[in-house]
């Protein structure tokens, strides 16, 4: 498999030299390659959520190599970095972040706005979006009239919206009961069949033991732990 | 094109979304267009109003000067002033003000020979005789009255008058003819007690327009107790009275103009946390800075273009249909004297282009750059929220 990120020696210090600083990350060298399925795992404040920020071109490390689809974006200016962030990744975020005062379909659709698409296009795709997902029937209501595993839907429609090729989500069941979490995996584990590679930061036994997970990351202390390749 | 698009509808969904915070600083915008704009409209209208009342006017006055006041005028001046080379005509006028005590209005009265440049009548004819007289439409309506009934006042004798009303006025202006009562000469001169030699002030024309200020400092030698004013002196008058009640206007205004800038400051420093973690989802999701520049663009631009037009026309609807009634007691002056009259509907694009220019834009600019300031950072804290 070709490597589709990977990460070279990445520092993330936020507030350098100010009586806060803190070091978040210190010398990652990782490799996620094309279909697979990578679980980060550990603790809260392991670095987890901070090296999915910078995967996913959110963010910008204080020093090291990122290198996605063959291109370093660490220096790329804001303009690209934006571009491959809306061409190359879908994120489900740990809190949703939904906009809860709008309708499922026009939050399904907010990654479309900028991009110069028609709108029937655009609502076909979301509508076939939402019918997979299951919660077609929903897609008139706000975001703050669903159940958390409704929203959660939501947000990974709105993730797909771009067509992605990565996935990146940040402890996408820490506010779901077992039973929504093991209906996510499977949409997770479906999606991947279809060619999507997926990056989750997770410190639940459910996702990282579960059998569709391909890779597992550990962290601590901003620092690898270590590597399993399944 | 169509990207664009999108984002103006984003926009607007998003003024709704927040209806109540938007409707509050909507209205507030609105009220401070509308009484900006019901400054600037009813100081142009009344310099149009002047310069309509001017355009028929003669080219100098002359008025006899006594003690350093105004006072009748010998007849015989009008030989004077016509011989003076550059002269066309010097005619007597003979009016006055009469107050009516009954009304608590005063009239301007004005004696005539046979017609009247300028005035027009809409209904009936000027006064042939003694016993007759026109009037202008807001004596009519004060008094109620209207052609072919009785129009009683008080002479300068304290003798009640009756005359018979055979004609209203309309004029270019109803600044000119609204407050207006005319007589005959003569019995303009019985009403008022006048002397026979004496009228009020002497009208001169001239051949040449730009030979005015040569002729007026001939008279000033010829006649040393009079005071010629030309027409420009006049209109410089108007402009500086009205001009000086507008700015008077506006430095009382600044209060709710500093107001309204403190709203807008707050606006602008104050994006709200709700309105940043949008600003994040959106860069997280693809938006780029300029995407949400744009749409805090169209967001402004709706809000403060929406007040301005609202604003505007609360503005045109109170001068020119209710008279400026908030504002006109002070820019018209504070006399409950004159009788009400509709103003002219008259506006300057130029002023309103400087409006819309000084209200619009701070107001986009000052929804903008907080947001400017969101859209810089990295979209990473969302993740974190």
């Amino acid at each position: 498999m070709e490597h589709l990120i990977h990460t070279e020696e990445i520092t993330k210090i936020y507030n350098p030299r100010k009586p806060d600083e803190m070091r978040a990350l210190e010398g990652v060298s990782i490799q996620i390659n094309r279909g697979e399925v990578v679980a980060l795992k550990g603790p809260s404040g392991s670095g987890k959520t901070t090296l999915l920020s910078l995967i996913g071109c959110m963010g910008r490390p204080t020093s090291g190599r990122i290198v996605v689809e063959g291109r370093d974006v660490a220096k790329l200016p804001e303009r690209f970095l934006t571009a491959i962030r809306r061409s190359t990744f879908g994120f489900i975020f740990q809190q949703f972040n939904l906009l809860r005062d709008v309708s499922v379909i026009d939050n399904v659709l907010l990654p479309l706005y900028p991009v110069d698409i028609d709108v029937p296009a655009m609502q076909q795709r979301a509508d076939r979006l939402l019918d997979t997902l299951g919660i077609g029937a929903k897609r008139h209501l706000k975001v703050k009239q669903l159940s958390g595993g409704e929203q959660q839907r939501v947000a990974i429609a709105r993730a797909l919206i771009n067509k992605p090729t990565v996935i990146i989500a940040d402890e996408p069941t820490a506010h779901l009961d077992r039973q929504l979490a093991t209906d996510l995996l499977a949409i997770l584990e479906q999606l991947n069949r279809e060619g999507k590679t997926i990056v989750i930061a997770t410190h639940d036994p459910l996702v990282h033991e579960h059998p569709f997970i391909t890779k597992t990351i550990g962290m601590r202390n901003g620092r690898i732990e270590g590597v399993v390749q399944r | 094109m169509r990207r664009h698009i999108k984002i103006l509808e984003y926009a607007l969904s998003s003024l709704v979304r927040r209806k109540y915070k938007n409707l509050a600083i909507l209205l507030v915008y609105t009220f401070t267009i509308m009484l900006l704009a019901s400054i600037l409209f009813l100081t142009h209208a009344l310099k149009q109003e002047a310069s309509f009342l001017l355009l028929d006017a003669p080219d100098l006055v002359v008025q006899k000067m006594a003690a350093g006041r105004h006072d009748l005028i010998p007849v015989q001046y009008a030989r004077a002033v016509e011989k003076i080379r550059g002269v066309k005509k010097a005619s007597p006028r003979h009016w006055g003000y009469y107050y009516d005590a009954l009304t608590r209005s005063n009239y301007t009265v004005l004696g005539i020979d046979t017609g009247m440049p300028g005035l027009h009548l809409v209904e009936g004819s000027l006064p042939s005789d003694k016993g007759q007289c026109a009037i202008g439409t807001g004596v009519a309506a004060v008094r109620s009255v209207g052609v072919g009934d009785e129009l009683i006042i008080v002479d300068s004798h304290n003798t009640g008058t009756a005359y018979e009303i055979t004609g209203t006025f309309s004029a270019q202006s109803n600044l000119l003819t609204y407050d207006l009562v005319v007589l005959t000469r003569g019995e303009l001169m019985r009403f008022f007690g006048l002397p026979a030699d004496r009228a009020t002030d002497i009208a001169v024309e001239v051949h040449n327009e730009r030979e005015v200020p040569t002729i007026a400092a001939k008279i000033r030698q010829v006649l040393p107790d009079t005071r010629p004013i030309t027409k420009n002196e006049i209109i410089r008058t108007y402009d500086a009275v009205f001009n000086w009640r507008s700015g008077m206007m506006l430095v009382i205004f600044s209060s709710a103009l500093i107001a309204f800038c403190i709203l807008a400051w707050d606006k602008a420093t104050g994006i709200s946390a709700e309105e940043k973690r949008e600003i994040g989802i959106l860069k997280a999701i693809g938006w780029d800075t300029s995407d949400i520049l744009e749409l805090k663009f169209w967001e402004g631009a709706a809000l403060s273009l929406t007040s301005f037009l609202l604003g505007s026309i609360a503005a045109y609807v109170h001068v020119f249909f209710f008279s400026a009634s908030l504002l006109a007691p002070v820019i018209k002056g504070w006399s409950v004297l004159f009788p009400e009259f509709r103003l002219t509907p008259s506006i300057d694009f130029y002023q309103i282009t400087v409006m819309g220019f000084l209200t619009v834009v701070p107001y986009i600019a000052s929804t903008i750059v907080p947001s400017w300031k969101a859209a810089i950072t990295d979209p990473e804290s969302v993740m974190r929220t």
